[in-house]
């Protein structure tokens, strides 16, 4: 896994000087190449300049609020953005998702979450659409043939929760709000009818999950969305 | 100025005035020309060498050369100029004087009446509002103008003075200094055309200033002079402990009707007071048969009634059928010493009708001293005289309606009687015709009775009494019939009318009474400042019929609006009104409309006092622009702003008491949040600190593992603290009101596996079981904070029970709720700690040393009442705690279209 990414390059658009130093040791101590902007003008600057593989970006900047950095990174770049924020900022950070943000992970955090997330994201933006199988423990998800197996044992789904595994394991690893999923699954105009994902998800933990109360593959990210692991 | 004589102001005491209350010094003459404003002027030339700040503030020279010369070197205040009537006229600049704030001021002439629109309508108001502002004042005025001898002074010299002052301003708050003239000299002074002589006709002057005239004047001076240094020498001896013969508790009544003379009486009874050192009351005596009717009447007895009151009286009102044993009730109650009646000015025929209160005064009383006062004919007469042309056309248009109905009754009483004289006999049907005489009187009163009664002798006569329709000589001898009808009709219309008025009465003092009554429940049972001063506005609004505003000190302490009875357009108050509220604010006396202070205003000003305080102001406009409120209505609005002060006193302490409360409240979290501070950062801190100086300093000394116990000690320290941090984070969201809970239908198998899966690491091996009911339906939450309740309760139970012990979650739904609860096997909570463990900081004592803040449960419960659910704890039967809380099932979930994309896809 860690040769994947060997080398990547990545731009921290963080304020905070301690902030930056951290992620600058455990990350150059990872292999990966970082680049600082304290702030958002300049990070942006950088995304030009550096062409980075992946961007970590702080919500609370000086000059520029995250949002507006994502939104305006996204009119010509899909290099993947995690971001970091802070406790409370729940909304910002939803908006964020979905406005073009990957993932997401909230202060404090430990560099294993980190180094995990980065994995994903940049896993997902190299590989092509039609990898067709993906394979997490004891859970086998074979998109080609549309099967689902859990401990070599054929799970049937409904085509709704199909759909909705399938969706997650497209992007296996990253956080997807649950608007993401909701159009994904339902269209646009299901976009706020988060029940039907309560009871959908309720149902496919029920089939592949050993636990269906203490969840091992379909995480819930809370207020947030669901990862597929 | 040679023969002056000046009464020794050192044989003038002091009077005993609070020290912020500016000192009056009055200089006292006989009549104009005596050098009042001369001798003013000296003394102020005097002060103005020892240094006091004199200024000059109306100073009236009369262009005396002498005069002028005197007033040179003084600094003077200049007029303002006011507009009245299209013509300019100069009058004294009362703001500017209080802006100014000099020490002492020059005032010429207290009894001088203002423009009108000026802020008062007096002078001596003016220097009232002067010493209220801690400025001395000199001022100048003449014998004549003290109110109570002002008809002394009218009788003797027969100009009737119409600027008169209060003595009590004189009595209250002056020095005395009498100046004094030969009164040879001040008709040689006259003669010189020294004096001024203001708008008086010359022949009428000059016998005023006749030398008899002028030494009478000057008694009168000199003795009230006199008399006020006795009355301060006798209290300086009083509060010096000095023996004397003291008047001991005498007390003066006077009773007062609506007639012009008892302004007379009222001044003979202020005089005789002040003589006696007594306190005095003005009485009236309301009974039905002499209550006031006509408007004019009124008037004058509420006239009559101010003019006692502001004379120092205290004013009764007393309602009762005789007016003697009214009074003498009165008395004795009171402890009247001396009473004061007036000769009645009535007949000896009317006297011997109704009685004379005088006589039965005289008869019954007991112990007390009666002097009877005997009216001035002339002024009688003059009013008696002045009175008829207004009674005569004043007379009521006649109603027909009455008459036309008796006709009526006495045609169809004729017809039914008249057929059956034989059989029931004369004496019987003329009873019959008593019937109609003696109901008319009952219900219309003397006038249609008398026309009854005479109807019903004719009728009787012509129809019934043989031989019919025709009168003969006989027919004389029902005369006396015709008398006894009319008197049963006098009688008893007399009779129903004096009843129906006494009905009247009661019924506006019922009203009264009620009103008061009403109002004060209804501001009693509310305690909160904003429904008290609405309720306040609304009642008297209603009850007087018209607009109502109260204003209350702001926080700069300026009066600012705060209720209206009218919501929103049509109101009166405007910033003129605003500034005549303030006045009274600032100087605590009602002002506005009909009083004689800012009278141009259009609403009536009260003060609402509270020992002296004033708390605020309330502002009265009735509804029709033409009248004034009666004296009546004012004190009806006086007890209605007393009853209002109390209750916005009331609220406002209240208030205060909440704030302190919550003061103390806050003062006593921020100690414990100060103590928990100290200890729960601090010991994570030092554990850190010391771990990564250890491991800084140097690092060759430690095995590897004891460098992995230091990285992890600091690691446990720091999500130590950051626990710490975010439950105060949740907790000042709380504090604050900020937590909103952002819901939506979740899943609680989800919440529940989130909170275990974040409880991964301390749940170490510990075994969880989750007991949640299959068919549990989806509830509207906030994710995120109901997940933080059950970390909280799941992270409590961990560090309460005996590691590897068991926890369980359940969930169930019941009554339209959904109940969690979460149990261990941790030791019982005391019973008296069951409830408090929820409050903030409170920490139980538990035998394992446990770290914590105090805050979880607290957290726990903010966040479960921010959904409209309950927490509580218990201690378990067969041993162990179950923390559990309900959340409502409020809406149905809208579970349409759930399943769109139609079969299984196994098929």
């Amino acid at each position: 896994m860690k040769m994947v990414s060997k080398g990547a390059r990545i731009l921290v658009i963080d304020d905070e000087r301690q902030m930056q130093k951290f992620l600058q040791v455990a990350l150059t101590s990872h292999g990966y190449e970082v680049k600082e902007a304290a702030a958002g003008k300049m990070g942006l600057n950088e995304a030009v300049i550096f062409r980075p593989d992946l961007i970590i970006l702080d919500l609370g900047l000086p000059d520029l609020d995250g949002l507006e950095v994502i939104t305006q990174l996204r009119e010509w770049s899909n290099t993947p953005v995690i971001i970091i924020s802070a406790r409370g900022q729940d909304q910002d950070k939803i908006t964020a998702l979905d406005a073009g943000a990957d993932d997401y992970l909230t202060k404090p955090f430990s560099i294993g979450e980190l180094l995990a997330r980065i994995r994903a994201a940049l896993r997902h933006a190299v590989r092509v659409s039609d990898e067709p199988f993906l394979e997490l423990d004891d859970l086998v998800i074979d998109l080609a043939h549309r099967r689902v197996k859990v401990k070599e044992m054929e799970v049937k789904l409904t085509p709704t929760e199909y759909d909705l595994i399938k969706n997650l394991a497209l992007n296996a690893g990253k956080v997807l709000t649950h608007k993401q999923l909701l159009r994904a699954c339902w269209g646009p105009a299901a976009e706020n009818d988060t029940h039907y994902l309560r009871v959908f998800i309720g149902q496919l933990r029920r089939k592949i999950e050993a636990d269906p109360a203490r969840p091992k593959h379909i995480i819930t990210e809370p207020g947030v969305g669901y990862r597929l692991l | 100025m040679s023969s002056e004589r000046r009464a020794d102001p050192d044989a003038l005491w002091e009077s005993n005035e609070k020290d912020a209350q500016g000192k009056l010094t009055v200089f006292l003459g006989a009549a104009a020309g005596v050098g009042k404003t001369y001798a003013m002027l000296e003394a102020a030339r005097e002060a103005l060498t020892e240094g006091v700040d004199v200024v000059a503030g109306w100073v009236e020279t009369h262009g005396r050369p002498e005069t002028e010369a005197l007033l040179q070197g003084i600094p003077t205040v200049p007029t303002r100029l006011m507009e009245f009537k299209g013509q300019g006229f100069k009058e004294m600049d009362l703001d500017a004087i209080l802006a100014r704030k000099p020490e002492l001021v020059l005032v010429d002439e207290l009894a001088h009446t203002n423009i009108p629109g000026s802020r008062h309508i007096r002078r001596y108001q003016d220097v009232k509002e002067l010493l209220a502002a801690g400025i001395d004042v000199y001022t100048t005025v003449n014998i004549q103008h003290l109110e109570t001898l002002n008809d002394v002074v009218t009788k003797i010299t027969g100009v009737t003075v119409r600027e008169t002052v209060p003595d009590r301003i004189l009595e209250q708050m002056a020095q005395i200094q009498l100046v004094d003239i030969r009164p040879e000299e001040l008709i040689q002074r006259l003669k010189d055309g020294k004096v001024y002589v203001p708008d008086q006709a010359d022949e009428a002057m000059r016998g005023f200033f006749s030398s008899g005239n002028i030494n009478a004047l000057r008694e009168l001076a000199l003795r009230y002079t006199a008399r006020r240094v006795d009355r301060q020498v006798e209290s300086y001896m009083r509060a010096h402990g000095i023996d004397g013969p003291w008047p001991t508790g005498e007390r003066v009544m006077v009773c007062i009707s609506s007639s012009p003379f008892a302004a007379q009486l009222i001044r003979i009874a202020r005089r005789m007071a002040e003589g006696l050192q007594a306190e005095w009351l003005a009485v009236y005596v309301d009974t039905p048969r002499r209550f006031p009717v006509r408007e004019e009447d009124k008037d004058r007895l509420a006239k009559n009634l101010r003019l006692a009151e502001e004379l120092g009286a205290e004013t009764l009102n007393v309602t009762g059928n005789d007016v003697a044993e009214e009074l003498l009730d009165l008395a004795r109650k009171r402890n009247v010493s001396q009473i004061i009646i007036g000769k009645p000015l009535s007949s000896r025929v009317w006297e011997y009708m109704h009685g004379s209160v005088v006589d039965k005064v005289l008869r019954l009383s007991e112990g007390v001293s009666i002097h009877v006062i005997p009216g001035n004919p002339k002024l009688i007469k003059k009013f008696q005289a002045g009175q008829n042309p207004v009674r005569r056309p004043a007379w009521k248009p006649v109603l027909v309606l009455p008459y036309f109905a008796s006709i009526l009754i006495m045609i169809v009483l004729t017809l039914l009687a008249a057929p059956l004289k034989d059989t029931l006999g004369l004496v019987n049907i003329a009873m019959i015709y008593l019937l109609p005489v003696l109901l008319s009187a009952v219900w219309w009163g003397t006038m249609p009775s008398i026309a009854t009664a005479i109807m019903a002798v004719i009728s009787f006569d012509l129809f019934v009494v043989p031989p019919t329709l025709n009168f003969t000589a006989a027919d004389l001898r029902y005369g006396i019939t015709f008398v006894i009808f009319v008197l049963v009709a006098l009688f008893t219309s007399h009779l129903s009318t004096r009843l129906r008025l006494q009905v009247d009465n009661s019924r506006r003092r019922e009203a009264r009474v009620s009103a008061l009554y009403s109002l004060s429940r209804d501001i009693a049972a509310v305690a909160d400042l904003e429904p008290v001063i609405e309720s306040i506005v609304k009642k008297v609004a209603g009850i007087i019929q018209g607009e109502v505003v109260l204003l209350l000190p702001g926080k700069d302490g300026k009066p600012l609006l705060r209720a209206s009875s009218e919501v929103g357009g049509n109101n009166f108050f405007n910033d003129n009104e605003y500034a005549v509220a303030t006045w009274v604010f600032t100087q605590g006396q009602r002002a506005g409309k009909g009083t004689g202070t800012l009278g141009a205003a259009e609403g009536l000003y009260l003060p609402l006092h509270i020992d002296k305080e004033v708390c605020g102001v309330m502002g009265i406009h009735s509804g029709d622009p033409g009248t004034y409120f009666e004296p009546e209505q004012l004190r009806l609005l006086e007890a209605f702003a007393s009853l209002a002060s109390m209750a916005v006193t009331r609220a406002q302490l209240a208030e205060q008491a909440m704030k302190a409360k919550t003061l103390a409240e806050s003062e006593r979290l921020r100690t414990a949040l100060f103590n928990s501070l100290s200890h729960d950062l601090r010991t994570p801190l030092a554990s850190i600190v010391g771990a990564t100086s250890c491991l800084l300093d140097s690092d060759h000394i430690y095995s590897k593992e004891s460098r992995r116990d230091l990285l992890l000690s600091i690691r446990q320290g720091t999500l130590r603290m950051s626990h710490f941090v975010n439950n105060l984070l949740d907790m000042a969201r709380l504090e604050s009101g900020l937590v909103k809970p952002n819901k939506d239908w979740y899943d609680l198998h989800d919440i529940v596996g989130v909170a275990v899966s974040r409880l991964d690491e301390s749940l170490g091996s510990r075994q969880v079981n989750i007991n949640i009911e299959d068919n549990l339906p989806l509830v509207k939450v906030d994710f995120v904070l109901i997940e933080q309740v059950l970390v909280n309760l799941l992270d409590n139970a961990i560090k309460y029970s005996e590691p590897g012990t068991k926890i369980i979650i359940e969930a169930k739904e019941y009554e339209k709720r959904i109940k969690i609860a979460v149990s261990d096997l941790s030791p019982d909570i005391p019973d008296d700690d069951i409830e408090k463990i929820f409050d903030k900081f409170y920490r139980l004592h538990s035998p394992r040393l446990v770290s914590g803040t105090g805050l979880g449960l607290a957290i726990c419960k903010g966040f479960v009442e921010a959904h409209g659910g309950r927490i509580w704890a218990a201690n378990k039967k067969g041993g162990g705690v179950v923390m559990s809380f309900t959340l409502p099932l409020e809406d149905e979930l809208p579970l349409k279209n759930l399943e769109v994309k139609g079969d299984e896809n196994g098929k």
